[in-house]
């Protein structure tokens, strides 16, 4: 019932909500992204990070510190608090906190098995993939031959094997087929989230039917603009767009049939949450779209802090952090290669 | 007197002594029971700030305390009402003063009774609110404590007027 969570939530999720708000109070702050930003070498980065949370993750690596380094040992943290509160979690928190991971899972599978038809080796792949969403039998995807073998040898044991109904073909997989399997995954993905999310209810419902409404906006607005001039067909289009959300189903009707940005916009612009992003772009400009939405992610993000008993936060904080380790990225590879103007094009900033 | 079989002739023919009993019993236990609801929802959240935030545990246990308070009032109720108990003669059982004796402990101890949970839960959600938004901001806490402090004049109403209630029970003593 909502608005009565307040007087049940605590004997289960009391304590890790707790927890979870005291990471994200751990979050960089403005001060800290200017401190970054006015760095010359990735070790003056790491000196200041050294001083926030991350010391602890990066003390111990040697002088030439590399990007990707910097980036790993931040995931690492992120990991290793998933972790920790994934072990607390009773049902159905625990339940929730997997299903925030399988995005990830999506992405390291398609990652596998792109690298496997450009004949990577599989160890160094499997060095790239996020560790959040790592199971057991990953490496086994490097032998399948298409996508009939892929679920029958691996992904039938995984919590990913619901949503392969829609994608079994016997076809190989070419680059085409696999973005279309990741694109039609997340699909069904987000929409058995949603499902879920709706069958706890009260509070946690509600938010996150948002947060995950804005995802949803967000990838159609994305896979549309991806896939013009593509020799995907406006049916292969909208069989990609997930079914709820704002722009469900007259927008996805109207996004369909889009072929270039101003008439992506012009759909975008009937939907008033959706306006105010599109209108920070001038004309015929893409880049910094991606940027607009993740500062609309954000907001929202940490809109849903504002409430105490629900889940909500949880997600919210995986999400804010993975945002950070994106900005850090951002800002070390500024640094690496002396573009230092370039470096406020795509922060973020939380706080 | 009529002898038909009515809800009202049912209600009459309980006897006082068991109004009483029960009355006393939901006083005890009812705020045991918002107390230690509150109790749980502050201390759950507590001890999940103070880990990243450690200078807040002392000054949050006064919502701890606040909670337990509502404990206090019900035990003492319990104990005022149960002085207020006493034995009348066998005839003088369901005589109307008898009846209204026992009914105003039952109603005293129902009134303590649920004030005191909703006060206890009360105190403890804004307890709650106010261990998460200390570990923020430590502003923040006098401010959510003048709230709580309001909460939990909401068990005192209930005792004040538990007791006023109760003062009226007076038994028969004699034959009439």
């Amino acid at each position: 019932m909502y608005g009565f969570e307040a007087m049940t939530f605590n004997i289960h999720g009391g304590y890790l909500e707790a927890i979870v708000r005291g990471y994200r109070s751990g979050l960089l702050n403005a001060a800290d992204y200017n401190n970054l930003c006015q760095c010359e070498t990735l070790d003056d980065i790491k000196m200041h990070l050294s001083a926030t949370e991350y010391g602890p993750y990066l003390q111990n690596e040697p002088s030439p510190l590399h990007t990707t380094t910097i980036v790993e040992k931040c995931t690492l943290k992120l990991v290793d608090e998933y972790k920790h509160m994934l072990t607390q979690a009773t049902e159905p928190l625990s339940t929730f906190l997997e299903y925030c991971t399988y995005g990830h899972m999506i992405d390291n599978v398609v990652l596998i098995v792109t690298g496997t038809l450009h004949e990577r080796d599989v160890q160094e792949l499997l060095e790239k993939c996020h560790p959040l969403g790592m199971f057991d039998s990953i490496a086994t995807l490097a032998v399948a031959q298409n996508m009939r073998e892929l679920y029958r040898l691996v992904l039938v044991d995984t919590p990913l094997a619901p949503y392969f109904s829609e994608c079994i073909t016997s076809e190989d997989l070419d680059d085409m087929n696999i973005e279309i399997m990741r694109n039609t995954l997340y699909k069904a993905y987000l929409e058995d989230f949603y499902r879920f999310c709706q069958k706890l209810g009260g509070a946690t419902a509600e938010i996150m039917s948002d947060l995950l409404a804005f995802e949803a906006d967000r990838r159609a607005v994305n896979i549309t603009i991806n896939s013009i001039g593509t020799e995907l067909t406006r049916d292969d289009r909208r069989k990609l767009y997930s079914n709820f959300g704002l722009l469900y189903p007259y927008g996805h009707e109207e996004l369909a049939i889009c072929e270039d940005l101003d008439q992506v916009r012009g759909v975008m612009e009937k939907y008033p949450p959706y306006q105010s992003i599109f209108s920070k772009l001038s004309y015929g400009e893409s880049q910094m779209l991606d940027k607009a939405f993740y500062e609309e992610e954000v907001k929202r993000l940490c809109l849903s802090y504002e409430q105490q008993f629900h889940y909500a936060v949880f997600f919210a904080y995986i999400r804010l952090r993975e945002q950070e380790i994106r900005n850090l990225m951002w800002i070390s590879e500024c640094v690496a290669q002396n573009q230092k103007s370039r470096v406020h094009d795509s922060v973020v900033f939380i706080f | 007197m009529a002898y038909s079989s009515s809800w009202s002739r049912a209600l009459v023919q309980i006897s006082p002594y068991t109004f009483s009993a029960i009355g006393i019993a939901v006083a005890i236990g009812i705020s045991v029971l918002g107390a230690a609801w509150g109790i749980y929802i502050t201390g759950s959240s507590l001890i999940g700030a103070a880990i990243k935030a450690p200078r807040i545990t002392s000054k949050n246990l006064i919502s701890v305390i606040f909670c337990e308070a509502v404990a206090i009032y019900g035990v003492i109720v319990a104990i005022i009402l149960q002085t207020k108990l006493e034995s009348v003669p066998a005839s003088q059982i369901y005589a109307a003063e008898s009846l209204r004796a026992g009914y105003s402990i039952f109603a005293s101890g129902l009134i303590v009774g649920f004030a005191n949970l909703v006060c206890g839960l009360c105190v403890g959600i804004i307890g709650s609110s106010c261990a998460l938004s200390d570990a923020q901001n430590s502003s923040l806490f006098v401010k959510i404590l003048v709230i709580e402090i309001f909460g939990s004049a909401l068990g005192l109403f209930g005792v004040i007027v538990g007791i006023i209630m109760s003062a009226q029970a007076t038994w028969p003593t004699k034959a009439a």
